[in-house]
């Protein structure tokens, strides 16, 4: 195994300058900062300050209750509400040993995959302008608005939906749901050939993205870069496949992994999986079976006092939650490793001696949401 | 001469994909009947929102101005960020016994994260969601209110 | 050779009674001086109502590719969009940068506005109506037009702003790089022309323009101009020094009011120009389309009148190139450079090499 190396920060020569990269800046997708110290055009070094938009959420999560925490998690990433509000009810679930029916667990697979294909055509949509394709952006938004236009039938909330409770789900799936994302899919298997045709193919994307952030599988690995941006170095590293929850051990699909590890390999990963999450939706969209749509729950959660810890993966990564509850019905310590805090440490170590350029590319190639970041 | 091919290779792959490219933007530049956008201020009379649109919290009052909500302060318990208050009073009952009744539901709209979890355990089903969306004001008192309409009872059956 | 044009007299005989009449009513000098009044006012109205239509022109038409509608508020469609921008923008403060070089801040935005105004006065918009003719028209405009980076640098570099200093030297780099392919681009036609006046470049297209006449080295040549020229006004795939998603907005990240106004306007009116170069080179200016031998089709054609004909091939050329800025990503700093001298540059030597080679043996139509 190759030894990975720890570049040291090195001093600031004297022709080195530095310029702030956000908070307020269009490629930060939020409120992120980065001082970068440039030679020229060249990024030298990078620290990224984080805390913009730091919200208290673990402690926030110390005076709630189990499902009042759910709908603080919304906020984490916003882009994976679904799938980060399914973290929590499987920690609660797991915690108390509650199976949930079964029609629960197709709709919150379908409803995860909806949700990481949504969060990748922002990611693409955002990507594009990153690179000055502006017109990516709306195309990325128009094709996201059908999946919101589903969740707001279903769910009540576009954005942020709190469907999930402990033990179930809200309310059950609106009677059209079913038709609704089966035309989505129809829909969407056309439109991502428009993505695939202004952008995976252009020579001037590939041209900026091919060989740029290089970064091998144990550098994945030493930085705990998950999800699409760690598979995309040939990081084996989906909760899907190798921690199943749900009925991700039941539904057929592949993980997909590029070798590479350059922003390219990383563009690829999640164009992919957009394929892959139709592929899962189409498998169960047919066959939800009827039954409730919650287990019997008490009124009020009590985990027993211990540890727990719950991962997902989420649209970014690797989503852990690590509780500790003393026995009462809010939790003693909540912790929330979230993928984009981690994804973001690697930033500094693949974007040295390249361009500011290259620099928004990468990280938009990382899919960094900032209140994931910040919580 | 392989690199010479090449550069000629590169050249035209390069145009190829920037033809397929320029296809896609041409295609909906020609094709207006695409237009997603809507006219949202001119379409108000034809915007429907989804019936479980969460808006806001509503209390629904039937014609005789009755609402279901007990005063059981369940809702105000329930939500994570304290947008609900309520103020409830102690009324003489028909049988003579001190009855609870609400008097003020308060409900802080700006406050309010829309989690549900109100609605959702209302033993009574006394709450809902409106969907009105159009919340702006000029005054942040305004977005304090009080759902139970003034003079409203309760609906005779549904009380303690 | 006569053209039997029935428009031009009518533009020859309004411009010279005006002519006549202001130099039999007063002495030659204040006559030449009110002269070049009316010019430079026409001018700077031509300018100001091409700058803002080309402005809606460009909304509307990144939006039609966007599936959106643009601007629909203000009048109807949005016409008057850009009129009330414009209005926002001149009762905007103007933000005075501490420690930036105000002199240079204050000149930057007015140099690049004269660099394009200068180039649109050898333009000839239909027989006989341009400003002025000179016998070396294209050096003019190509020496013109270049003026541009100048201010484009100094914006940059008084801004006291890193960003603005990236954007201006990105741009220094670019401009100077794509003048070479711009400039060799034309020289091709001018050697299929013989000429480097405008009117007789225009001239000799009435029976063919020239992209049809020099054939291949002329589509060739014609290809690189959209690339260059594009590169050259900093727009579409090459706005490097903007580059909005990396440096905020590049050279004019201080500027505000109605100095931004002047970048922005400079931007539409350097597109309006190269494209208008660009069409009076290659597609044959005003001229209609004629084939040789065919009369009754050519006279048909002389019905539309020539500054039709050349808006419109302007107007095909400035759509081409807000096509390429809606549909391509941007490309970065040395990728830029490798398609200058790499690609654009030897083929556009070659393609010199190729024209006159064709011209001496008599190959072109």
């Amino acid at each position: 195994m190759k030894e990975v190396i720890h570049t040291p920060v090195p001093s600031v020569e004297e022709e080195e300058y530095h310029i702030n990269m956000g908070p307020q800046h269009p490629s930060t997708h939020g409120v992120l900062r980065l001082v970068v110290s440039l030679q020229g055009e060249i990024v030298k070094n990078l620290k990224p300050h984080c805390g913009y938009i730091h919200r208290g959420m673990e402690k926030m999560c110390e005076k709630d209750t189990y499902p009042q925490i759910i709908h603080l998690t919304d906020r984490m990433d916003y882009l994976s509400a679904h799938i980060n509000n399914h973290a929590v009810c499987l920690l609660v679930e797991n915690a108390l040993q509650i199976e949930v029916p079964e029609r629960v667990k197709y709709i919150r697979t379908i409803m995860d995959e909806l949700c990481r294909i949504q969060s990748h055509q922002l990611w693409w949509a955002s990507f594009g302008m990153d690179l000055g394709g502006l017109t990516c952006f709306f195309y990325g938004l128009r094709d996201r608005e059908k999946i919101l236009d589903i969740w707001e039938e279903t769910t009540g909330a576009r954005f942020l939906q709190s469907y999930y409770t402990p033990g179930g789900l809200m309310w059950d799936i609106h009677p059209d749901f079913q038709k609704n994302v089966k035309a989505f899919i129809k829909y969407f298997r056309k439109k991502i050939r428009d993505y695939e045709k202004i952008l995976s193919g252009n020579v001037i994307f590939t041209e900026r993205s091919r060989n740029i952030g290089l970064m091998t599988k144990e550098e994945a690995i030493s930085y705990g870069v998950t999800g699409p941006s760690g598979r995309g170095s040939g990081w084996s590293c989906d909760i899907r496949k190798h921690h199943p929850y749900a009925l991700y051990d039941k539904v057929e699909f592949k993980e997909i992994l590029y070798h590479e590890g350059d922003t390219l390999a990383r563009y690829m990963v999640r164009m992919d999986e957009m394929y892959e999450s139709m592929h899962i939706i189409e498998q169960l969209i047919d066959n939800i079976p009827e039954g409730d749509f919650s287990a019997k729950m008490k009124a009020v959660i009590k985990l027993p006092a211990g540890e727990y810890y719950q991962r997902v993966e989420s649209a970014r990564g690797d989503l852990g939650i690590y509780c500790i509850s003393d026995g009462n019905k809010t939790p003693y310590r909540m912790k929330f490793r979230t993928p984009s805090f981690s994804n973001l440490s690697v930033l500094d170590h693949i974007s040295r001696d390249l361009k500011i350029a290259d620099l928004v590319a990468i990280g938009g190639s990382l899919d960094l949401v900032i209140p994931d970041i910040d919580r | 001469m392989n690199s010479f091919f090449n550069y000629f290779a590169d050249i035209f792959s390069g145009v190829k994909s920037l033809l397929i490219g320029m296809s896609v933007t041409g295609k909906y530049f020609f094709s207006p009947g695409q237009i997603v956008t809507q006219q949202y201020p001119e379409n108000r009379k034809t915007l429907k929102m989804y019936e479980r649109f969460k808006g806001e919290v509503i209390m629904p009052h039937d014609a005789n101005n009755h609402h279901r909500c007990t005063g059981c302060a369940i809702c105000e318990l329930n939500c994570p960020n304290g947008s609900i208050e309520i103020v409830s009073a102690r009324i003489d009952g028909p049988d003579g016994k001190k009855v609870r009744v609400i008097d003020k539901h308060i409900y802080h709209l700006g406050m309010c994260t829309f989690c549900s979890l109100c609605v959702k355990t209302c033993p009574e089903n006394a709450l809902a969601f409106g969907q009105e969306f159009e919340h702006a004001v000029f005054d942040r008192s305004v977005l304090t209110k009080i759902l139970n309409q003034p003079g409203s009872s309760i609906i005779k059956g549904t009380e303690e | 050779m006569a053209s039997t044009n029935i428009y031009d007299n009518f533009v020859t005989s309004l411009t010279q009674s005006i002519h006549n009449g202001l130099y039999s009513s007063m002495s030659p000098t204040w006559a030449l001086i009110t002269e070049l009044a009316i010019i430079g006012f026409v001018f700077l109205m031509f300018y100001a109502l091409v700058g803002l239509f080309l402005v809606y022109a460009e909304r509307k038409v990144c939006a039609f590719m966007q599936n959106r509608v643009g601007p629909n508020r203000v009048g109807k469609y949005g016409i008057f969009q850009t009129i009330a921008d414009f209005i926002k923008l001149l009762m905007k403060e103007l933000v005075v940068i501490k420690n930036s070089d105000k002199l240079l801040f204050t000149l930057a935005p007015f140099i690049i506005i004269i660099a394009s105004f200068m180039a649109v006065a050898a333009i000839p918009f239909a027989k006989g109506l341009h400003a002025i003719d000179f016998d070396i028209g294209i050096l003019y405009v190509i020496a013109v037009s270049s003026l541009g980076v100048v201010g484009v640098l100094l914006a940059g570099w008084s801004s006291n702003n890193k960003y603005s200093l990236i954007g201006a030297m990105r741009s220094g780099a670019q401009i100077i790089s794509y003048e070479l392919s711009v400039g060799m681009s034309l020289l091709t036609i001018v050697i299929l022309a013989g000429t480097m006046q405008f009117s007789e470049i225009v001239q000799g297209q009435e029976f063919g323009w020239f992209i049809f006449k020099g054939h291949i080295p002329a589509v060739i040549a014609f290809l690189i101009f959209l690339i260059a020229s594009t590169a050259e006004t900093n727009r579409g795939p090459f706005d490097l020094a903007e580059a909005e998603s990396e440096l905020t907005a590049g050279f004019h990240t201080e500027y505000s009011g109605i100095k931004f106004a002047f970048f922005f306007l400079a931007e539409y009116m350097n597109m309006f120009l190269v494209a208008s170069i660009g069409a009076t080179i290659f597609l044959g200016g005003w001229m209609p389309f004629h084939v040789s031998g065919w009369i009754g089709f050519n006279q048909v054609m002389d019905y539309i009148p020539p500054t039709f004909w050349y808006l419109g091939k302007t107007g095909f050329i400035i759509f081409l190139m807000m096509w390429f800025k809606w549909t391509f990503p941007r490309l970065r700093i040395d990728q830029l450079l490798t398609l200058e001298w790499k690609y654009l540059l030897p083929i556009n030597l070659f393609n010199i090499l190729l024209m006159a080679f064709i011209v001496l043996m008599g190959w072109h139509f």
